[in-house]
């Protein structure tokens, strides 16, 4: 059975190829349901792979075909199947599959359905092949492939430049956090000899043969490549103006899988990251730094997506906060409950912004509800589930981000509490100015306001199903032990990352819950003061007078500051190289050392002057002679 | 034998299409093209199953000076081999959509060229390496002289000529220095290699300097650059993929074939200056791509930071880098041809390649967008494709050198990103413009060419396997007589 899994990447890359290649007269619905059928059928695959793995069988290794060969360094195109691996692979496909048949009737109207949907499914294809390489090589494949699919898919709108620029800007910075990577691979590679997983961590572990600051600048290195993935503090900045992209992209790459591939890999390299304190800390660190980041930038935001964007920068940090504390399922945990609500949010904005015809700007909606009954409700159940009130999915996954926390870092408890309660905060902020008050768009608006078609609702209901019950995969340890309800996915997970082993009381996670669930609400209601019961709107940008509110709505200025001090200095220095150094230095040297005899430029002359015909034959003839006297 | 036909064949052809050549020159010279590639890939196909004596030819020329007609292919060559016989019909045919005045004399000195290029690749004696070397020179220099662009091109074919021929001439008192030490009298690369082993470790330091020099003008390594981007400005394009595709192949073969084995301790202690140069090369020629607004120029450029790299890497000495060298090599010689092709569709539609005046080709002419597409992927080595499999080995090799050149040398990856698809959006994005607008559709020539690049790109990508056997046990071999 786990022979199946090579065949998982081959359906969306074989739907990438016939659409390209040979899409050209069929029906967009046609398109549609092979791209989508593809996406499914890989589902089903992942399913049958998927139910070797609950038992508890050994990580099997599948090979495909010999890919890169030294005489030490050998690498095959071969995919791992273990638990790791094939839970992401359900939640891939499966989030993807949905996504795909919302992009359906989303994109209906756009005259490159075709491209976008060929693209959709070369990008599950490399998400695939992220999560199913055996060794970080492979892993690299998908990396940078799915790199280049958001590169597409961002700038998928190309004739407006702005998209282009967010397109490129997403790309390299992702490169810088590609470099890190490849820098840990190196690192890798030349303390143990190997990249392959199974050598490193499964059948020997080759990682123990990195210690010290060779251990720590490996595993960081490797945490450079997830912080532009993952957009992680100080690569953050492109995740936001990703939203450029259509919105289906936005659930899909830049909410659901691609940017929790830096979870992925961290936690796969869970051997190395819990035998580096170090580098644990920085992660630590820069998760809570960047968790704390969003969700205030996400207070003062008025792009229905750019919120939902910061979110997802700070739900990201929240992962990464755990992974540093050494919980690394729990992370695992909170990446898919986020697939759920918050592709389940992305695509209901799209639902919001299908039906104001284009808009964005949450200062121009109010009161949706009525108009939008299904994309309303889902659109609250996802506001619940991320906001953390239970019993919805991201309760149980944040509630345990935080009681890891209490345990281990009492500044993390803190903080990561505060932005628990910042997120519901924001997040019913954008759900009141959205759906509840009245309308404030134009009269056009609202004559247009529809709810979506059927292949758009479907799949957000299926996914408010799932934010509402995802979160039973991981019952809280201690109260579901009284309880006889095991912490499933845990045990899932446990041969194949490390284990925090929580060493908690009934009492101490029952408060912590409660305590969570009290914050959660109190945010909630603070909101609905503010936003409901006051009535109170966003401001305009003109109207902000606050200094601090003035510096979150402009992201804490970090753009311009890398703009002032990366990207105009890089370019002065380009600049300065091609018009000083290069003429004026380096040829100059040249000049100076080589003294050309003046004599030489004969030989010039003599082509000039038409005797190279006789040249050229002479040489050929001597050519011939020196090689014939030998046969 | 067969290794004497390979470099046979494009010599003869050469002479063949310069006599009869008028009308049917193109043809004959595709046709040798075609031939090349038979022939190498069946030679390819012996070595794979270890019937190397039909390879390897070795007979007595000047006797008392111990130089001897000895070629042979191995799995070193053998790579540049294929690259040299892939590129080769690839080169001719991208010339078919132009006319060029005595096509004759045009096509047989690409040939020329061809073999004598050939001939340094399966040299198996320093002098021959050295003689073919050298040979190659002479056509490219008339190619560009005479179907070149640009008026001050006898300036820079001048300072090109002499520029190379400068920098042999340490390369040639550098291997008279080891040929004095081999005895009996030989230039043959085994006991060249002997010979150059048993000097002290402070003589082999100047020998690799005095090599090395000589390669670093020809790959071109910074700061022996300068000669590059305007020779490759004024050539023919067909001149200039032959420039970049395959010659300055000859100078990072040059590394393995004689520069690792020769001088190994000289390198390892004395060498350090040589790698610094390669990477700062990398950084430095990577700034001024990003600083040029002409396509060309850009491609020049980007191309001194790819073989920096190749460079310093091989110099490392290990097996990863040497097998990344030798397939970055071939993925270079493919991407270039891809690359300067690109340009010249670009020219003979819009007559510039100032890039600033471009944009919105994709909405025009989306099928070159997306061919152009993939080989920028290419070029800025993207998994599954030819110039990732290079890359990522040659930057695994250097790490086991340095860490730190490696961190400086890798920023190629994002540089490489930045002036590549800085070019990818000028030219292609954003809406077209009047210069743009009437961007005709690729002719059929154009399609296919393109296609092939992008097929061998993305093929070679996938499956580099199969390539890198063939070299695997050599790499081994060279590394083993080293140490």
């Amino acid at each position: 059975m786990e022979k199946l899994v090579s065949l998982i990447p081959v359906f969306p890359l074989v739907g990438f190829l016939y659409i390209i290649f040979l899409g050209k007269g069929l029906s967009k619905n046609t398109i549609g349901a092979i791209g989508s059928g593809a996406i499914f059928l890989a589902f089903i695959t992942s399913i049958l792979v998927f139910t070797t793995q609950l038992h508890g069988a050994n990580p099997t290794i599948v090979k495909v075909i010999d890919w890169i060969t030294t005489p030490k360094f050998d690498i095959d195109i071969s995919f791992i199947v273990d638990p790791l691996s094939t839970i992401y692979l359900l939640f891939i496909t499966g989030v993807g599959f949905l996504i795909h048949v919302y992009s359906i009737g989303y994109m209906h109207e756009d005259e490159g359905f075709n491209r976008f949907i060929a693209y959709l499914n070369l990008f599950v294809f490399f998400m695939l092949i992220l999560v199913l390489g055996d060794s970080y090589a492979m892993m690299f494949v998908g990396w940078e492939g799915v790199g280049v699919c958001s590169f597409m898919l961002i700038g998928f709108w190309y004739k407006d430049m702005a998209n282009n620029d967010a397109a490129k800007k997403a790309f390299i910075i992702n490169r810088i956090g590609d470099l890190g990577l490849i820098l840990g691979m190196c690192m890798i590679f030349f303390h143990t000899g190997t990249l392959r997983y199974d050598d490193l961590f499964i059948s020997e572990s080759a990682a123990s043969g990195l210690h010290g600051w060779d251990l720590h600048l490996a595993a960081i290195f490797l945490f450079i490549g997830a912080m532009g993935k993952s957009a992680q503090i100080p690569l953050h900045t492109w995740l936001p103006d990703a939203m450029a992209g259509p919105t289906p992209v936005s659930a899909l790459i830049h909410a659901a899988t691609m940017v929790t591939a830096g979870i992925y890999m961290v936690a796969r390299s869970s051997a190395i990251f819990s035998a580096s304190d170090v580098a644990s800390d920085v992660v630590m660190w820069a998760g809570i730094l960047t968790a704390i980041l969003g969700a205030t930038i996400a207070l003062t935001q008025n792009d229905i997506k750019k919120v939902l964007a910061y979110s997802t920068v700070s739900q990201l940090g929240l992962m990464f906060t755990a992974l540093g504390m050494g919980a690394y399922s729990i992370a695992v945990f909170h990446v898919i409950t986020h697939a759920f609500f918050k592709a389940l949010l992305f695509l209901g904005s799209g639902s919001v912004i299908h039906a104001m015809g284009g808009e964005q700007d949450i200062r121009r909606m109010g009161g949706l509800k009525s108009h939008l009954p299904i994309t309303h409700i889902t659109f609250l159940i996802g506001t619940i589930a991320i906001s953390g009130i239970p019993p919805l999915a991201g309760f149980f996954s944040k509630d345990q981000i935080i009681a890891v926390a209490f345990e281990e870092n009492m500044i993390m408890f803190v903080l990561a509490s505060v932005v628990s309660a910042l997120t519901a905060f924001y997040m019913f902020r954008l759900y009141f100015l959205t759906f509840r008050g009245s309308f404030r768009g134009t009269h056009e608006q609202e004559h247009h306001l529809h709810e979506s078609p059927k292949v758009m609702t479907i799949p957000l209901i299926v996914l408010a199903v799932l934010s509402i019950f995802g979160g039973f995969m991981g019952f809280p340890h201690a109260v579901g032990h009284a309880m006889h309800v095991p912490h499933w996915l845990d045990h899932f997970l446990e041969n194949t990352v490390e284990m925090e082993v929580l060493d908690m009381s009934v009492g101490t996670e029952s408060i912590l819950m409660i305590l969570a669930t009290v914050i959660a609400l109190i945010s909630m209601y603070i909101a609905y003061t503010k936003y409901m019961k006051n009535g109170e709107l966003a401001l305009e940008d003109d109207e902000i007078t606050s200094s601090t509110h003035q510096t979150l709505a402009s992201k804490y200025y970090i753009d311009e500051l890398y703009e002032k001090i990366i990207r105009r200095p890089v370019d002065a220095i380009a600049q300065f190289a091609r018009n000083v150094v290069e003429p004026k230095i380096i040829d100059e040297l040249v000049k100076q050392v080589s003294l050309i005899p003046s004599g030489l430029g004969s030989v010039a002359k003599a082509a000039q002057n038409g005797k190279l015909v006789m040249y050229v034959l002479a040489m050929i003839a001597g050519l011939i002679i020196l090689l014939s006297t030998l046969i | 034998m067969l290794t004497i036909a390979l470099i046979a064949v494009p010599l003869l052809m050469s002479g063949l299409i310069f006599v009869l050549g008028q009308k049917l020159a193109r043809q004959l010279a595709l046709l040798a093209g075609i031939l090349q590639l038979a022939l190498t890939v069946f030679a390819a196909i012996q070595l794979k199953y270890g019937n190397t004596s039909i390879l390897t030819f070795q007979q007595n020329w000047i006797g008392p000076l111990g130089i001897q007609y000895h070629f042979s292919l191995d799995g070193l060559s053998i790579i540049l081999a294929l690259l040299t016989a892939i590129s080769a019909p690839l080169i001719v045919y991208s010339t078919f959509n132009r006319t060029f005045k005595s096509p004759h004399v045009f096509y047989g000195l690409i040939w020329l060229m061809i073999g004598s290029m050939m001939g340094a690749f399966a040299a198996g004696d320093a002098f021959i390496f050295y003689l073919f070397y050298e040979i190659a020179l002479i056509p490219i220099y008339f190619l560009i002289l005479i179907w070149g662009s640009g008026d001050d091109r006898p300036k820079v074919t001048m300072k090109f000529f002499v520029y190379t021929m400068f920098g042999s001439l340490f390369m040639l008192a550098s291997l008279l220095y080891v040929y004095a030490h081999t005895s009996p009298k030989t230039f043959g690369f085994e006991a060249m290699y002997q010979a150059g082993q048993s000097l002290s470790v402070l003589e082999q330091g100047l020998v690799f300097a005095g090599i090395f020099i000589a390669f670093a003008v020809k790959m071109p390594v910074f700061p022996f650059h300068t000669w590059q981007p305007s020779t490759y400005k004024a050539a023919p394009t067909a001149g200039t993929m032959l420039l970049a595709a395959i010659m300055l192949k000859m100078a990072t073969f040059g590394l393995i074939r004689l520069v690792l084995p020769m001088v190994p301790d000289g390198l390892a202690e004395y060498g350090n200056w040589a790698l610094v140069i390669s990477v700062i090369g990398i950084v430095y020629a990577s700034l001024l791509a990003m600083a040029q607004k002409q396509f060309k120029l850009l491609i020049a450029y980007s191309s001194v930071a790819h073989v920096g790299l190749i460079s310093a890497g091989i110099l490392s000495t290990n097996a990863e880098a040497i097998q990344g060298g030798l397939f970055e090599m071939l993925s270079h010689g493919i991407l270039a041809i891809g690359l300067f092709f690109v340009y010249d569709i670009i020219e003979t539609r819009l007559g510039h390649d100032q890039m600033d005046k471009m944009g919105g080709i994709r909405a025009v002419n989306p099928t070159f967008a997306f061919l152009y597409f993939i080989i920028v992927m290419g070029s800025v080595a993207l998994p599954f494709t030819s110039g990732f499999v290079g890359e990522f080995l040659l930057l695994l090799g250097l790490s086991q050198y340095s860490l730190w050149l490696t961190i400086f040398g890798g920023l190629t990856v994002v540089l490489g990103a930045v002036y590549m698809l800085r070019s990818f959006q000028m030219m292609m994005l954003g809406p077209e413009n009047t210069n743009t607008s009437g961007f005709t559709a690729l002719t059929r020539q154009e399609k296919i060419l393109l296609s092939i690049v992008v097929i061998l790109v993305v093929g070679l990508g996938i499956f580099p396997h199969p390539i890198m056997d063939l070299s695997n046990k050599a790499v081994e071999t060279l590394l083993a007589n080293i140490r």
